[in-house]
């Protein structure tokens, strides 16, 4: 087995997780992204997921209406646990315009209630636009994160 | 009408919604369930004095689209989610369809409501003789009941997700553009509830679509994407014409056709393939996009500015007990 070099420092890691439901929408935006994510588990079954180092999260929003269920209940009890919310950084959310001011909300919920920066909104699988700038935008995003805590 | 024997499900057992096959299904009910209207509870009436500002012409677009509107969900809620039934994979997704049959049916009713708010018995019946001569209203029609007629239950998915998630959108632009100069708006909240609902239809639609395509060969699923984009350019270009000859006369077609490809690209996302329309051929009017969503414009992007620009969120509209902190 060849030595794996550890990273000079942080400056590439772009720590993702998110939650995808089995319509895999948001799976495939991830796929798109091209960078190392961890996924929610869906099942109270499987196993549960701890977060290890500071990360942001990555969520669909689930549709419309003010009856609350916006926020898949998987990233909900993800969130629970104390660790896990002690290390998000930033969140992103999927959504629909269709749901009106529902659009993409599980972002601004999530942001308000974990108190960290709503980045970024998009629509069902994504752009190819959506997709590059959230590549970009998470890189310069950790960059930002280093220089704060350097 | 229809010259073959009428289809229905070949055995019925009894409905155990203690044994969940496809978590979707009871996710979906709900959600649908939940998110239950009747146009009764919208204030329409407030509308009549708005519009009596539209002039002539602009009124009887707006009726004409409502009647194009109202044949859509007539033939989704009597024919397409009912022609869903057989193929359903599971009993509970049969039950989720009686539900989007019903739901459809609500909304083609809701436009009556409109109607009979607004305008004359008289004017009424011109503009359903219309929907009747129309030429493009009625090949969308026809090209659409003919998959359901047919006898491929992958391709009717398809259709139908068309039909929910693409072909409304010609009609749904007017309501948006009354909202956004400040008219017709209590009209225009009832279209955003059928808007609303259109959008968890296609979603549900389109992931049974894509559960049945994961049982399918290579072979056949490359034909199924080729038919999609096919039928998808078939109806576009219907589109197009209908767009015209609704809309040529208050000049607002080239405004429609960017909302009818965003739409078009996210019927396709809802069968799980990319979109076909690039960005700039989809940029849709600010104004008709906020009118649909008041945050879906480019300020979802706070990756664009500087640390300090990085945004909190504030209202938490919803708030779950799942919650523990």
């Amino acid at each position: 087995m060849a030595w794996v070099t550890p990273l000079p420092d942080r400056m590439s890691v772009t720590n993702l997780i998110y939650f995808s439901s089995v319509s895999e929408y948001t799976h495939r935006f991830v796929q798109k992204l091209e960078l190392p994510a961890q996924r929610i588990p869906l099942r109270p079954s499987d196993e549960f997921l701890y977060a290890r180092e500071p990360y942001v999260l990555l969520t669909p929003t689930y549709g419309g209406g003010n009856e609350g269920g916006a926020v898949p209940r998987q990233v909900i009890k993800f969130l629970n646990n104390e660790t896990n919310r002690s290390l998000i950084r930033g969140v992103m959310a999927a959504g629909n315009t269709n749901f009106g001011e529902a659009y993409c909300i599980a972002g601004p919920i999530i942001s308000a209630k974990c108190q960290v920066p709503y980045l970024y909104g998009f629509e069902l699988l994504g752009t190819s636009s959506d997709v590059q700038r959230v590549r970009e935008g998470l890189n310069q995003f950790w960059l930002r994160q280093q220089q704060i805590s350097a | 009408m229809s010259t073959g024997k009428l289809k229905l499900i070949d055995r019925v057992s009894a409905i155990n919604w203690n044994r969940i096959e496809d978590e979707k299904d009871l996710e979906v009910w709900d959600r649908l369930t939940t998110n239950f209207w009747l146009p009764e509870k919208v204030p329409v009436s407030n509308d009549i004095q708005s519009w009596h500002t539209l002039n002539e012409k602009e009124q009887e677009l707006t009726t004409r689209v409502f009647t194009g509107l109202t044949l859509l969900d007539t033939i989704q809620g009597t024919v397409g989610a009912v022609s869903l039934i057989p193929d359903a994979l599971t009993p509970h997704e049969e039950a989720v369809y009686t539900n989007i049959a019903f739901m459809e049916s609500v909304h083609a009713k809701s436009y009556s409501s409109i109607f009979s708010t607004l305008i004359s018995t008289q004017e009424i019946d011109d503009a359903f003789r219309w929907s009747e001569e129309n030429p493009y209203l009625q090949k969308k029609a026809e090209i659409i009941l003919e998959y359901y007629r047919g006898d491929d239950p992958l391709k009717r998915k398809v259709a139908s997700v068309m039909l929910e998630s693409f072909l409304f959108y010609s009609g749904f632009y007017l309501p948006m553009y009354w909202s956004s100069h400040a008219k017709l708006t209590n009209t225009a909240d009832l279209i955003r509830l059928i808007i609303r609902d259109e959008a968890v239809h296609g979603y549900y639609i389109g992931y049974k679509y894509q559960k049945g395509l994961e049982k399918e060969t290579q072979e056949r699923r490359d034909e199924l994407k080729a038919y999609t984009f096919e039928l998808l350019f078939e109806l576009y270009e219907n589109e197009v014409a209908y767009t015209a000859s609704l809309y040529d006369g208050v000049g607002l077609t080239e405004d429609v056709k960017k909302f009818l490809r965003y739409n078009a690209n996210k019927a396709l996302m809802n069968l799980g393939y990319e979109g076909l329309f690039p960005k700039d051929e989809t940029n849709v009017n600010p104004s008709i996009l906020s009118a649909l969503s008041p945050n879906a414009d480019e300020n979802h992007d706070f990756f664009s500015g500087s640390g300090s620009s990085y945004v909190i969120g504030k209202a938490v509209v919803t708030e779950d007990e799942d919650w523990d902190f």
